[in-house]
């Protein structure tokens, strides 16, 4: 066991895989001599040399393609997109190749292509820096997406990611790559150093892809939430007086119906907080797949707290953040409701 | 000059009613380019990308560095196939008239790129085609009855059901999935090249798009990579002369070749006669040993032209001369194939017309055995159910729920509701 924060699980997970399996290569921009522009990749090029850790034109449509021709040939790679707000020039790619080539060839073609990706604000990065797509990706059939929310978790997930016969886009909250983020930019950065989840294994263990995770068990109402969000939220509940359920959900597709649905039932309350935007937001499946399972055991409207629908402004990023005050209003509201 | 900006918008030499115009086609004499060492570096062999590599004369002899030498027992196995490839074209697209099918795409006129493309590669060589190069099944001995059991969607369809006509995919004969979304395929090949070359393997991959495509974000990484690289992989760009009703100018045809655009990332570009069975195996020939010595890829150009119309939805009257084919200067790669022969003495119109006469009853006998596994309105189909395999390696829960549910639906309705409607005739 080591204490690691969450660039450093990242790059073991790839160590890992790297000294296990010779399929394994990395590619991206700046991944190789540099080691990335947030050091998840530091150090791997210089061990495994450049032709397992490549670096790549500023392309991403070129890196999404070319690994999936790679996939198909056999190796298992992981391609970084520097930003997951870069990764629409390679969205033709990931949606009409990537998604779909095992179903359109019938199972004689597959690419195993895991895609990194940094993701959410909070680090003055503006609308081009910021966002969080992972909606956009959940309704793309044929791609498994992840977003971890601690060192643990991600390590463990992108060990799976890798390792999956199908593709991943595995989104990495890069707010908490370094610590675990209240929601609070006013107050000193934790690290993950006194975090439970910042305990990671050395070596190779999984965190398997479908499954959610009660972070704090509650009885009066359930937190469905992923990300950086779930610690913004734990620091939201520890406020208050309410014994929330709080589900880390860390895989959105495929999505772990029965232990969130449990929760909600159990609870019959429900808040969803992500920071994406709201409107067709991956909170709408959400709230959908809560209505469908646990109807008839909620108290009380389900409840959203999200980005506003709005690019992620530079200047006014904790105006737009769902921090620690809307997910409080949120909570109070689903409890009061009778 | 009016002292403003103004656009200039490409427009063909001829539309309907016209007369066919190709004086904007540069064309070398036959066996007059000279043929580089493999190992040449791409700025010492730009005129290639200008001139235009011809083996084939008009007189029908085999000419210049760049013949290949074939035995003359290879010459035909070649007309054979292109001469296959021809007959399925024509019997599919019939057999689409008549409503059996929802959709073709005829390779006539441009059977020589992928034919001879194929047969200067090795087998383990991997293939990412665009959807003009049937030919390279025929080459590497696919059962048309595969083919046609693919545009049937029958029982027997190695797509099962998913995919249009013609989206064929070989795993076993190194032919990758054909997708639809035009480009894409031509960086995935310089993936699948790159990985070869990461784990040594001496295998090397080629990809064909059109001119029309290239003009496509995809053209420009395959590019760009092969370069960065120097990936072994051979980048086939088939200017056929129109992409829909676009002709070559809109994709920037005007100004420069597209062979051309290699020396430009550092890629030899060589243009061929893509008539010329003998010049484009030459210069795939070349290519290949290219890129089998480390020496990276090269970007083809061959110069044809899509004497059918773009696919079965297709109308070519409506926007470029009717008989316009009969006037490319380039000619009929199947004919010039079989008059090289003749000129050989290897070959007889009795033997060609022999030939026609046993491949045409082999689609026939094809087309009879493709039926029997089913079509789209008759015989036995697939289970629908299979829609949810093969989405993930194993099916995730909400498929499997979905998969019952559609299951249970389709059990609810009465047996004459199950069956297919007819197939729509497109326009």
């Amino acid at each position: 066991m080591a204490r690691m924060n969450m660039v450093q699980a990242l790059n073991s997970a790839m160590d890992v895989m790297l000294g296990r399996d010779p399929r394994v290569v990395i590619l991206g921009e700046d991944v190789g001599y540099f080691g990335g522009v947030f050091r998840v990749t530091d150090g791997l090029q210089r061990k495994y040399g450049e032709h397992r850790v490549l670096d790549t034109p500023i392309a991403e449509g070129g890196i999404i393609a070319t690994a999936i021709g790679m996939g198909a040939n056999g190796l298992k790679p992981v391609a970084e997109i520097q930003f997951a707000d870069y990764i629409y020039p390679g969205f033709d790619q990931v949606v009409s190749e990537l998604a779909r080539l095992r179903h359109r060839s019938a199972g004689e073609f597959h690419a195993p292509v895991t895609i990194r990706t940094p993701c959410g604000g909070g680090i003055r990065g503006g609308q081009t820096h910021s966002q969080s797509p992972e909606a956009i990706f959940t309704h793309v059939c044929g791609i498994k997406v992840v977003m971890p929310s601690n060192p643990y978790d991600a390590k463990g997930l992108l060990i799976s990611s890798i390792e999956d016969e199908d593709p991943v886009v595995f989104f990495e909250p890069k707010r908490i790559y370094n610590g675990p983020f209240d929601g609070d930019p006013h107050k000193p950065a934790l690290p993950w150093s006194s975090h439970p989840r910042g305990e990671v294994p050395d070596g190779h263990y999984t965190v398997p892809i479908g499954r959610a995770e009660i972070v704090r068990a509650g009885k009066d109402v359930t937190v469905l939430t992923y990300g950086t969000m779930v610690h913004v939220v734990e620091a939201a509940v520890r406020a208050l007086a309410i014994d929330a359920e709080i589900v880390d959900v860390r895989t959105m597709a495929p999505l772990d119906v029965d232990t969130l649905c449990s929760s909600v039932c159990k609870t019959g309350r429900c808040v969803v907080v992500h920071e994406a935007t709201r409107f067709n937001g991956y909170g709408a499946e959400l709230v959908a797949t809560v209505q469908e399972h646990c109807f008839w055991n909620l108290e009380a409207p389900v409840q959203r707290v999200t980005g506003w629908d709005t690019p992620y402004p530079h200047a006014f990023e904790w105006d737009y953040f769902p921090g620690q005050a809307r997910i409080a209003a949120a909570l109070k509201e689903v409890m009061e409701s009778a | 000059m009016t002292p403003r900006s103004r656009l200039h918008v490409p427009s063909p030499p001829a539309r309907p009613g016209q007369e066919p115009d190709f004086s904007y086609v540069q064309i070398s004499p036959a066996g007059a380019v000279n043929r580089p060492d493999v190992t040449a570096s791409a700025p010492d062999i730009e005129n290639l990308s200008v001139e235009l590599v011809r083996v084939l004369g008009d007189d029908h002899r085999a000419v210049g560095a760049w013949n290949p030498h074939l035995e003359p027992a290879e010459l035909q196995v070649a007309l054979r196939h292109m001469l296959l490839t021809r007959l399925f074209d024509d019997r599919m697209q019939k057999i689409q008239r008549q409503g059996r099918i929802s959709f073709y795409i005829k390779s006539t006129g441009e059977e020589a790129v992928a034919v001879a493309a194929g047969m200067a590669l090795q087998p383990g060589d991997m293939l990412f085609p665009s959807y003009r190069q049937q030919g390279l099944h025929v080459v590497r001995g696919r059962n048309l009855v595969d083919l046609m059991c693919q545009c049937l969607s029958n029982t027997r369809d190695m797509c099962k059901g998913r995919q249009m006509p013609i989206m064929y995919h070989w795993g076993k004969g190194n032919i990758f999935s054909i997708s639809g979304n035009l480009a894409t395929q031509f960086p995935q090949a310089v993936g699948w090249a790159m990985a070869a070359a990461i784990k040594g393997e001496d295998r090397l991959a080629a990809s064909w798009i059109g001119e029309g495509s290239s003009a496509e974000a995809d053209f420009h990484y395959a590019m760009t990579f092969a370069a960065v690289y120097q990936a072994p992989v051979i980048l086939n760009l088939v200017n056929n002369q129109w992409a829909i009703s676009t002709f070559q100018g809109f994709a920037g045809g005007e100004h420069k070749t597209f062979a051309q655009r290699g020396p430009g990332y550092g890629i030899p570009g060589i243009r061929v006669d893509g008539n010329d069975f003998l010049a484009v195996y030459a210069v795939t020939q070349w290519a290949a040993q290219r890129a089998r010595h480390g020496g990276g890829p090269t970007l083809i150009e061959h110069v044809t032209y899509r004497a059918a119309a773009h696919s079965t939805s297709d109308d070519p009257s409506r926007y470029r001369p009717k008989e316009e084919w009969r006037s490319w200067p380039l000619g009929d790669p199947v004919t010039r194939l079989k008059e090289h022969l003749i000129s050989l003495g290897e070959w007889s119109e009795g033997r060609h017309g022999e030939l026609h006469k046993e491949l045409d009853a082999h689609v026939t006998a094809c087309w009879k055995e493709a039926e029997s596994y089913g079509t789209l309105t008759h015989g036995p189909t697939l289970d629908p159910a299979t829609m949810f395999e093969d989405v993930f390696k194993e099916m995730p829960p909400n498929l499997v729920l979905q998969r019952e549910q559609m299951r249970a639906l389709r059990s609810a309705r009465p047996e004459e509701e199950r069956v297919a409607p007819s197939v729509a005739k497109e326009g």
